[in-house]
């Protein structure tokens, strides 16, 4: 049977559940088409950064767009999503590296941008007293924070849903096809059309693109992450380092999270990673080094989401190049956390408006197809 | 005594030294396989031979003539040419047959051409109203410290639930002079008239005599209340009383220690966290392998033996080690294999090994009430989670185990869903009226036990490395 909606969102990541709840509140009906279930991949199992700090220059309007909403999280999804603001700090591990911050701050100050601060030795240990002596600084953006990711998807998810979007978990979203002007999606035994197609799928999204083709270069990667013990309490804001793959944060509970970048071997097919112990060991040993006082914490559990990086780590966001009403929304690469919620409300504008006040030129799947007109 | 594994590769790794793994170890070593047994007891045995090399025991009766059959499987390992490492603990296991394992607070990883893994059995959750409180403790637990130490309750003390476990420990606590004051029997009435199908088979299987003279030795000695149908313990933070009904009798009496135990499940977090596929058994209630009939699992190289395979017990357990064993030395080494007897020689004793079981799965199926609490009994004890909060849970959303986390962090803690797992897939089945199999359990992840930040810091991290220590 064909069921007819306002829009079809492939993907309920959190950037497809913003997307759906998004278009709710703007009237719309879409569906939601996910193969597992909200949250299952990288948005459910990420670090939970919520961070304008030390991102690419072309997503800063769109972060910043997307911390305003995260700051009344709350009244959007009826959920605190466990965010929590104290600040990220990215850590300066030796004077080159602090000359690197004190230059990236100019460049964002000279384009306008204010919410990354330096910070000198001082402030550093005031902010994050347990790093070691020997760090002379680095870089504060004091209105980030972290959220619980899995927490944070499944409220935009319940909460699109309670606003009248339609979310289909555990089929698949195949044969995807246009038909005079409307978009056809096969899920299960049934068929959804919409003449609005959004393809927020995740890692899967390079092939739903390439399959209507519009090739990105995207590959399949899955960061790691560990997590320890609870310990007492020492830190409140996230931690990263500018030269080492570290990104470090205390939960109120007392565990802590360590992330950074390390890669496991996904396996796309069977929803399944195999961590790298060898990497796991240096992000453990880094920080033995910075932070002793972590060294007889136990790492209770490791683990890697699957999701798409691409060629130069920007997303993809914004109009097809070569359909009308396809829209991609994917390729965070390993950053898509906090842009989620202001990447749903973009997208939402784009697609009932025509357009958006926020600045996101720089990330339409144009830059990958310089030859088409 | 604690060295690290000699050699960094190995044909067979061996993970865990109860029946099936001692018996597995043996045959592959005596091939000519290169076979590294880890175990993460003391000494060799499991569960079910715990210290069979150490026990301060030594009255042999007193723990019956099956715990000192493990003496012999243990002297034919140690003289097998088989790599043994005590208190080793592995941490983890994946796709590419490589090893993460703890010995003596230092971390390596080995790699294996074949995995059998036989890390045996855990007890049930028992998730009464009041099972967290200081003063309730397993059946195994105590169990565990019978045989290691020679410790046995001295206060005010009683056993409920069920299963043939129970009665062996409460044989063992009365032959070495510890007090049982009451047993509460929770075996459904019904099981009875449901496993008479499969009781000839049982009747006339090695279970039935030993089972009898036990059942019989303990009832001679200790009131024996049958028919119970619900148990609470309570007291103000420490157990004090134990109320239960059975039929219309409703009773509370004061005690000190209450023992719980309605059988054992096998141990799958090794085996998930490895990705291997396993499926809702019906029968037994618990989550098992998927196996071929050589024990082969989803995941190309790791084989199953033992309780962990599916609740066997000792004797089918020493057989399947030794299919698995036998599977193993046939890919690797098919000269070898030559020599060992014929797999159909093994599958007839795992046959006659196996029978009675059906009739003791279906006779001990622990009964609804004890196995799905509900009200704030409760679930898990790491995140103090109750029935209640999981069943609101699914009221707003949650659609199965890995969707509660994050609603409540269940299983997130340190026991890594052993001690909740079982009950949160039953619970949120019942109320969303699906099977378990469709629930689903937990993702599990590596550590499935804990390592210190330091330890993981000092794993070698590249190949370099890696030589580095070699020639160190």
């Amino acid at each position: 049977m064909t069921k007819l909606a306002d829009a079809i969102i492939v993907g309920g990541g959190i950037h497809g559940c913003s997307t759906a709840l998004h278009m709710c509140l703007a009237g719309m009906k879409p569906v939601l088409i996910e193969k597992d279930y909200a949250g299952r991949h990288a948005s459910g199992v990420n670090a939970g950064g919520v961070r304008q700090l030390a991102r690419h220059i072309p997503e800063i309007p769109l972060s910043i767009r997307s911390m305003g909403i995260w700051e009344r999280i709350e009244e959007l999804v009826d959920d605190t999503c466990g965010f929590e603001s104290h600040g990220q700090v990215l850590v300066a591990e030796n004077d080159t590296e602090f000359d690197a911050c004190r230059a990236r701050v100019a460049e964002l100050n000279a384009l306008g941008f204010t919410h990354e601060e330096l910070i000198d030795g001082p402030e550093l240990r005031r902010l994050v007293p347990a790093v070691a002596e020997s760090c002379p600084g680095g870089v504060v953006s004091r209105r980030d924070g972290a959220a619980d990711p899995a927490r944070t998807t499944t409220a935009f998810r319940r909460k699109a849903a309670a606003l009248g979007a339609t979310v289909c978990e555990g089929t698949a979203a195949t044969n995807i096809r246009k038909e005079d002007g409307l978009w056809l999606v096969d899920v299960g035994a049934d068929t959804y059309a919409a003449p609005v197609l959004v393809n927020a799928a995740g890692a899967w999204a390079g092939r739903i693109a390439a399959d209507l083709g519009e090739p990105v270069p995207v590959e399949t990667v899955a960061p790691m992450l560990m997590i320890t013990s609870r310990v007492p309490h020492f830190i409140d804001p996230v931690v990263i380092l500018r030269g080492r793959k570290l990104s470090f944060k205390q939960f109120a509970n007392g565990t802590v999270l360590i992330g950074g970048g390390h890669l496991a071997t996904p396996d796309q097919d069977r929803n399944e990673t195999v961590l790298d112990w060898r990497s796991l060991a240096i992000s453990a040993h880094t920080v033995f080094e910075l932070f002793p006082v972590m060294r007889d914490a136990t790492i209770v559990r490791a683990w890697a989401g699957i999701e798409a990086k691409t060629r130069d780590d920007l997303p993809v966001l914004g109009p097809s190049a070569r359909h009308s009403g396809l829209y991609h929304q994917f390729g965070f690469s390993l950053h898509g956390f906090q842009l989620g919620p202001g990447a749903g409300a973009v997208m939402t504008e784009l697609i009932a408006n025509g357009g958006t006040q926020t600045r996101i030129g720089d990330l339409s799947i144009d830059r990958f197809h310089p030859s088409t007109p | 005594m604690n060295a690290t594994p000699k050699r960094d590769s190995y044909d067979v790794v061996v993970i865990g030294a109860g029946p099936a793994g001692l018996a597995a170890a043996t045959i592959a070593a005596e091939a000519g396989l290169s076979t590294l047994l880890l175990d993460e007891n003391a000494g060799p045995g499991g569960q079910v031979w715990r210290a069979i090399a150490s026990t301060p025991v030594t009255e042999r009766d007193r723990l019956g003539a099956d715990y000192w059959a493990g003496a012999e499987l243990v002297h034919a390992v140690r003289s097998s040419g088989a790599e043994i490492i005590q208190r080793a603990t592995v941490w983890s296991l994946d796709r590419n047959l490589e090893v993460g394992v703890s010995i003596g607070g230092a971390s390596s990883l080995v790699k294996a051409r074949r995995v059998i893994l036989a890390t045996g059995a855990l007890e049930r959750p028992f998730p009464i109203s009041g099972w967290t409180l200081p003063g309730v403790m397993t059946a195994g637990a105590a169990q565990t410290m019978l045989k290691s130490s020679g410790l046995v309750p001295d206060g005010p003390t009683v056993i409920a639930g069920q299963g043939p476990l129970l009665w062996l420990l409460a044989a063992q606590i009365l032959r070495l002079g510890g007090r049982i004051d009451r047993i509460l029997d929770t075996t459904e009435r019904r099981n009875y008239f449901t496993a008479l199908p499969h009781a000839f088979a049982f009747v006339t299987s090695p279970y039935f005599a030993k089972g009898l003279a036990l059942m019989r030795e303990v009832r001679a000695k200790v009131p024996v209340v049958t028919g119970v149908s619900e148990l609470a313990a309570k007291g103000d933070g420490q157990l004090a009383t134990v109320t239960y009904t059975a039929g219309r009798r409703r009773e509370t009496i004061p005690v000190e220690l209450l023992l719980l135990h309605q059988g054992v499940v096998p141990n799958v977090n090794l085996a998930m966290a490895a990705g291997i596929e396993h499926r809702w058994d019906d029968l037994q209630l618990c989550w098992s392998p998927v196996l071929d009939h050589d024990g082969s699992t989803s995941v190309e190289g790791i084989a199953i033996a033992g309780d962990g395979a599916g609740i066997g017990g000792a004797g089918a357990a020493i057989v399947r080690g030794r299919i698995a064993a036998r599977a193993a030395v046939e890919a690797l080494a098919p000269a070898a294999a030559a020599k060992l007897a014929p797999m159909s020689t093994f599958r007839a004793s795992l046959a006659q090994a196996e029978r009675g079981r059906a009739f003791l799965d279906t006779l001990f199926r622990p009964a609804r009430p004890f196995r799905i609490p509900s009200g704030d009994t409760i679930v898990c004890r790491c995140e103090e989670v109750t029935a209640k909060d999981i069943l609101d849970a699914v009221a707003i959303g949650a659609t199965g185990p890995n969707q509660l986390k994050a609603y409540r962090r269940t299983g997130m803690g340190p026991c890594q869903g052993r001690l909740c797992g079982l009950t949160v897939t039953e619970l949120m089945a019942q109320a969303r009226g699906r099977s378990p199999q469709e629930i689903g359990y937990y993702r599990l992840r590596a550590p499935v036990k804990p390592i210190t930040l330091a330890e993981l810091a000092a794993v070698p991290k590249t190949d370099a490395d890696v030589q580095a220590v070699v020639r160190g």
